[in-house]
């Protein structure tokens, strides 16, 4: 399964032209990440067969779905689609609407562990009997991820899967997904424009941009490059796999550790030992030439100087710094830059503000 | 003095009645079916033509209608020349040639009613089958026609309906051959134009019951497209 994917794709649209040329792992999860008419959805309609790219190619897991000759049509790939909306038969109950894909793609007897572990993954074993207009938005796209998920498919494709949820149905959803990404053995291609969700979720991030993609690769390192900040905007920062190594439940904080260093963190409730994520923005972060002892900021790491780049605003410029060898962004001024005499290869101290645990 | 009683030739209009609209409604559904699909999912320059010409029905009064089918369907006509070739011998004053022209008369009563529930549904559910290894007639008829059922049924009552309620066309093609054309609206015609008030009475008043009790029904069982379509 960890075959790579390649999609390269030439699709005309009246705003905007897709054009792209990928090779995405096999596996975990990748971001489609971009502004609204980038081209995100339509490049993962592309890959199911939904739109119909000219001279387009496709390959999944060894098998080929387009080339120049052939188009599988959609109802013959082995794929699962979630869609943004709602997706479910209104006339099929929850249980009617996991079967009609499961019968559909010859599973057999020796998957109905298989079902069972996908309803308890998502937590839908109780609704079965339900009508699909019972159910809240959240209920409804979980059915429609193990609907999609009982096909059994060699690729996963998920269309902004919160989007139509309100911010307590997303925080709700959120930790299916993460579960999800933990357990699933299939490649995800998950289309989003929200920075927050990619943090959590994604393994590797395609940065889309008028159709183009202007950036591709792990996510911890694409977000640390300085060439992206206007894809990001305010959002702009790096997102670190860390481990919980000390609870300090006096102060209810945690430290966790990272390749390079370790940060001080809100306690999520975390186990020692557990993975986690954690994102620092630029804008949280602030550069000191010597360590400052007395402050109210717990997070304050040495660092060396990367590189230097111009920010969106003329006033500002983004530092990239290494800590050890983690990446982190910082956002400051030209001016302060100038008059610390800032370069690469200069040693300094970094001061984070805020550290958010997004998983 | 007759009886005032409806008698054998107004139970066999009633039964001529019932089988015509019954066999128009069928064979609507299936002509029906695929011209309402057609037009509700293409983007061709024909979409316009097409659908006036199955709205024509509606605006036209029945005698063009049943007069230009008698043309077609006599000696001299085209559809004459064909069903005789074929054996059969000619349509007009027939219960065939009355069949045909219930078709032609109905169409847009069976029609509309399908397009519109295939427009509602849009194209997603398409989508989301495909996405569930369902093929296209699969689709068609594990996905479409259950989310379409609302439109079957509106469009099942409101062709029997109107082809109850037919007359001009059965006048102009059909005339009034009891057992074969003599539909209950002309045999009420026939009573009038006899002074048999008390017969058409009977008729007409099973009539305006018929429809009210139809109507009722359309509007009690099948409000909006509520239950068809939940987006949100």
């Amino acid at each position: 399964m960890t075959e790579p994917i390649r999609a390269r794709f030439r699709l005309p649209r009246r705003d905007f032209c897709l054009d792209v040329d990928l090779t995405l792992p096999g596996r975990g999860i990748t971001a489609l990440f971009g502004p609204s008419g980038s081209g995100k959805t339509t490049l993962l309609r592309c890959m199911a067969g939904l739109e119909h790219a000219q001279d387009g190619l496709l390959t999944v897991a060894g098998d080929t779905w387009q080339d120049g000759q052939r188009l599988t049509p959609t109802h013959q790939r082995p794929l699962g689609y979630v869609f943004q909306e709602a997706s479910l038969f209104a006339h099929l109950t929850v249980a009617g609407n996991l079967d009609f894909g499961a019968r559909r793609s010859s599973v057999t007897s020796a998957c109905a562990v298989d079902r069972t572990a996908i309803l308890d993954l998502l937590g839908i074993g109780h609704l079965l009997q339900r009508q699909p207009a019972g159910l809240s938005g959240g209920e409804r796209q979980r059915v429609a991820i193990a609907r999609a998920l009982l096909t059994r498919p060699r690729l996963l494709l998920m269309d902004e899967p919160l989007a139509a949820l309100d911010l307590a149905r997303k925080n709700e959803f959120l930790p299916y997904l993460e579960r999800l990404h933990r357990k699933l053995d299939i490649p995800v291609i998950y289309v989003s424009h929200s920075p927050d969700e990619v943090a959590r979720l994604a393994d590797h991030i395609v940065v889309m941009d008028a159709g183009r993609a202007v950036a591709v690769g792990p996510l911890t390192d694409t977000l640390a490059r300085l060439d992206l900040p206007i894809a990001l905007g305010e959002d702009v920062g790096v997102v670190l796999d860390a481990v919980v190594t000390e609870r300090d439940t006096a102060w209810h904080l945690a430290r966790v550790a990272f390749p390079g260093g370790s940060l001080w963190v809100r306690d999520g409730g975390h186990a020692m030992g557990s993975p986690v994520r954690v994102r620092i923005l630029a804008r949280d972060v602030s550069i000191a030439l010597e360590k400052i002892d007395h402050t109210s900021i717990q997070n304050c790491l040495s660092a060396t100087v990367d590189q230097m780049a111009d920010d969106h605003h003329p006033a500002l410029a983004l530092l990239r710094l290494q800590v050890g060898t983690s990446p982190v962004l910082a956002r400051l001024t030209h001016r302060s830059a100038a008059a610390m005499r800032l370069a690469p290869g200069m040693s300094v101290w970094v001061q984070i503000k805020a550290v958010a645990l997004v998983g | 003095m007759q009886t005032a009683l409806p008698d054998a030739s107004d139970l066999a209009a009633v039964w001529l009645t019932f089988k015509l609209a019954s066999l128009t409604t069928l064979t609507l559904l299936v002509i029906g079916t695929p011209i309402a699909w057609w037009l509700a999912r293409t983007r061709s320059r024909l979409k316009g033509p097409i659908g006036a010409v199955v709205a024509l029905p509606l605006v036209l009064p029945p005698t063009v209608l049943g007069f230009y089918l008698l043309i077609l369907m006599g000696p001299n006509g085209p559809v004459g020349a064909f069903t005789q070739w074929l054996g059969l011998g000619l349509l007009p004053f027939t219960f065939w040639g009355l069949l045909v022209a219930s078709c032609f008369y109905s169409l847009p009563f069976v029609v509309q009613p399908l397009q519109n529930a295939f427009e509602a549904i849009g194209q997603r559910p398409w989508e989301v089958a495909a996405t569930l290894r369902a093929g296209p007639w699969d689709t068609f008829f594990s996905v479409m026609v259950p989310l379409a059922r609302p439109g079957f049924i509106t469009a099942s009552i409101l062709g029997f309906a109107h082809t109850v309620g037919e007359f001009g066309v059965v006048l102009m093609i059909g005339g009034s051959i009891p057992g074969q054309t003599r539909v209950i609206s002309v045999q009420i015609y026939d009573r009038v134009e006899a002074l048999e008030y008390a017969q058409a009475h009977w008729l007409s008043g099973g009539l305006l019951v018929f429809a009210f009790v139809v109507l009722l029904a359309l509007y009690t069982f099948n409000p909006s497209s509520r239950g068809r379509t939940h987006h949100d």
